[in-house]
């Protein structure tokens, strides 16, 4: 079976410069393959390339070089489309039109039959949370509720591969977690879910893998367990109860403490010695323990590592003379 | 098919919903019910002011129509980014051209027949007040069937305006679409002088150039029959056919220009 999506060597270069033209980099031999029902975190800061690969595979904007595949089939395979979902950045729609007409303006365009239709627009509403605003002219909307509308038109022909671009941006911490909750149903459903986010607990919570773009090249992709180091580099301990004398007798190798309140701590430890022993000192000298936490890797201490890599190792090429 | 009728009423809704064409048809119905006015300081010449200011009215307020909203058409997409949304669907960029053309043609279409309607009724009523003896006077009929020839080619000319308005807008802005497409709406009427510039000028150079931009522009003073038609002027069938077949195949070629330059623009 061939990959949801495979994408070999992409480039985009853009023409910038108003007189004398040259070309700017986008995106350098980007090569990543996704596959049949995965859920795919596309990741990196600002300006790494993120929505140029989504503009390529929807075929918004050609190739430089490079080809990419979705469902077996080359992008902008007009028939393929009718099993893709596609949500924009930022996404906008026509003012005049209700959430209700914009979203049976494009089941139309799949051909779904009028019964069908209502059914369909319906379910989706009622699934991103529009209730009677669905009524509404679009223009009346607010940023968070048009990104609900946007999810429910990019799910309204029940795709096999859905994109998304920035899903959560402009929603509120329950909308997120609906959304969260929605592409958690659509892996379940078998769907495969391509989404490009700057968020990184949203990608650590949701994602089997990830690839993480900076400069418009590829700076890691894999499995989250794979790329994140499990080891325990440490001890988070919050005690309270003692003082700080006390503290700094029986944790003199602590690497930082600080004070939340009187007599309540926040001390990170080294591996060694172990955090037993320390917590058995603290308790003989009169302290009880709040909390003890291991310290690992998280995605964003990957994220900023590889980025900052990335940055330092293209020294600016992109913009080519 | 499917996908371009779709574009299509949408197209037309959105029209339907915009204000600005509403504001336009009662301005020019307004217009032609005023010309009845006009028409009753002038004796004899009434009928002929009714039918002048009713033609010219529904092609002036069709070519704002045409160009207000032909520009919008794709760069507003374009410009707002709801285009995104539109191409990840299952059509094409030529059905989405195709789509969005066919749409505001059937604006325009119901536009004029409005409009032509309106112009009917205040002839009708004309016809019907006046005395037999006095409409002796006029140079046609009242109601004049002729009067269709005019505002068939008139329809023709809106929809080659619309077909330029939509291929400026394929590349450039919507201001600049608006200026280049009013531009050529102008020249387009004077172009049939640059057929004849040899006779004018010495330059050999300058009237074979003028003789290519008289090919290369359209010629819009050959959809033109309102004086024709209101001295009563009999429009012979084969120029009609003749003229529409010419607006016809421009229309075709600038569709096609506009599918070529859309289908290989990147939405950066």
């Amino acid at each position: 079976m061939p990959p949801a999506i495979a994408i070999e060597e992409l480039t985009k270069d853009y023409a910038v410069g108003f007189w004398r033209k040259r070309p700017y980099r986008a995106l350098d031999r980007l090569s990543i393959s996704i596959e049949t029902g995965e859920i795919f975190g596309f990741l990196g800061p600002n300006g790494a390339g993120k929505t140029t690969t989504l503009k390529l595979l929807m075929q918004l904007i050609f190739p430089t070089s490079g080809r990419a595949e979705i469902l077996g089939q080359p992008v902008g395979h007009v028939a393929t489309r009718q099993r893709i979902g596609y949500l924009a950045e930022n996404p906008y729609y026509y003012d005049y039109l209700t959430a209700e007409e914009l979203l049976g303006y494009f089941a139309q365009l799949f051909g779904y039959d009028a019964a069908d239709r209502r059914k369909r627009i319906a379910r989706l509403l009622d699934e991103v949370g529009i209730g009677g605003e669905r009524r509404l002219q679009l223009r009346k909307f607010s940023k968070g509720m048009v990104q609900r509308v946007g999810i429910a038109q990019a799910l309204i022909n029940d795709p096999d591969v859905v994109f998304l671009d920035e899903p959560m941006s402009g929603l509120d911490p329950l909308g997120r977690r609906e959304v969260r909750n929605l592409i958690l149903r659509l892996r379940d459903q078998g769907r495969t879910v391509f989404f490009s986010s700057h968020i990184l607990a949203d990608a650590e919570s949701l994602c089997s893998r990830i690839a993480v773009v900076a400069g418009g090249r590829l700076a890691a992709a894999g499995r989250v367990s794979d790329i994140l180091a499990f080891e325990i580099r440490g001890w988070e301990l919050i005690v309270t109860g003692v003082t700080r004398e006390a503290l700094a007798l029986v944790a003199p190798g602590a690497r930082r403490t600080s004070e939340i309140s009187p007599g309540h701590f926040t001390i990170e430890l080294a591996t060694e010695p172990p955090p037993e022993r320390v917590l058995a000192d603290l308790i003989a000298a009169g302290g009880s323990l709040v909390s003890l936490h291991p310290i690992r890797d998280t995605l964003e201490d990957f994220f900023v590592k590889r980025v900052a890599a990335a940055g330092s190792a293209r020294e600016m090429p992109s913009a080519r003379d | 098919m499917r996908a371009i009728s779709c574009i299509a009423l949408s197209v037309f809704r959105e029209s339907v919903r915009d204000r600005v064409p509403y504001n336009l048809v009662i301005f020019a119905i307004l217009l032609i019910a005023s010309s009845f006015f006009l028409g009753q300081l002038t004796a004899g010449q009434d009928v002929k002011i009714i039918k002048d200011l009713g033609l010219a009215a529904t092609a002036v307020f069709g070519l704002f129509i045409a160009i207000f909203i032909g520009i919008g058409l794709v760069s507003k997409e374009v410009e707002r980014r709801s285009i995104y949304g539109l191409l990840a669907k299952p059509i094409s960029r030529p059905q989405l051209i195709l789509g969005k053309y066919a749409g505001l043609v059937l604006t325009l279409a119901v536009n004029v027949t409005v409009m032509t309607i309106a112009l009917y009724a205040v002839l009708a009523y004309m016809t019907w007040t006046t005395a037999p003896a006095l409409q002796t006077a006029w140079d046609a009929p009242g109601i004049d069937a002729r009067l269709l020839k005019s505002v068939f080619l008139i329809f023709v000319e809106l929809m080659l305006i619309t077909a330029l308005a939509l291929f400026f807008s394929t590349f450039s802005t919507p201001l600049l679409s608006a200026a280049l497409t009013l531009g050529l709406y102008i020249v387009g009427h004077f172009n049939a002088d640059l057929r004849n510039f040899e006779k004018v000028v010495e330059s050999k150079t300058a009237a074979w150039l003028a003789r290519g931009l008289y090919h290369l522009l359209p010629d819009l003073s050959a959809f033109d029959v309102k004086t024709q038609v209101v001295h009563g002027l009999e429009v012979p069938a084969g120029y009609l056919a003749l003229t529409a077949g010419y607006g016809v195949l421009y229309i075709a070629l600038l569709l096609i220009v506009s599918i070529l330059i859309f289908s290989r623009r990147d939405f950066k």
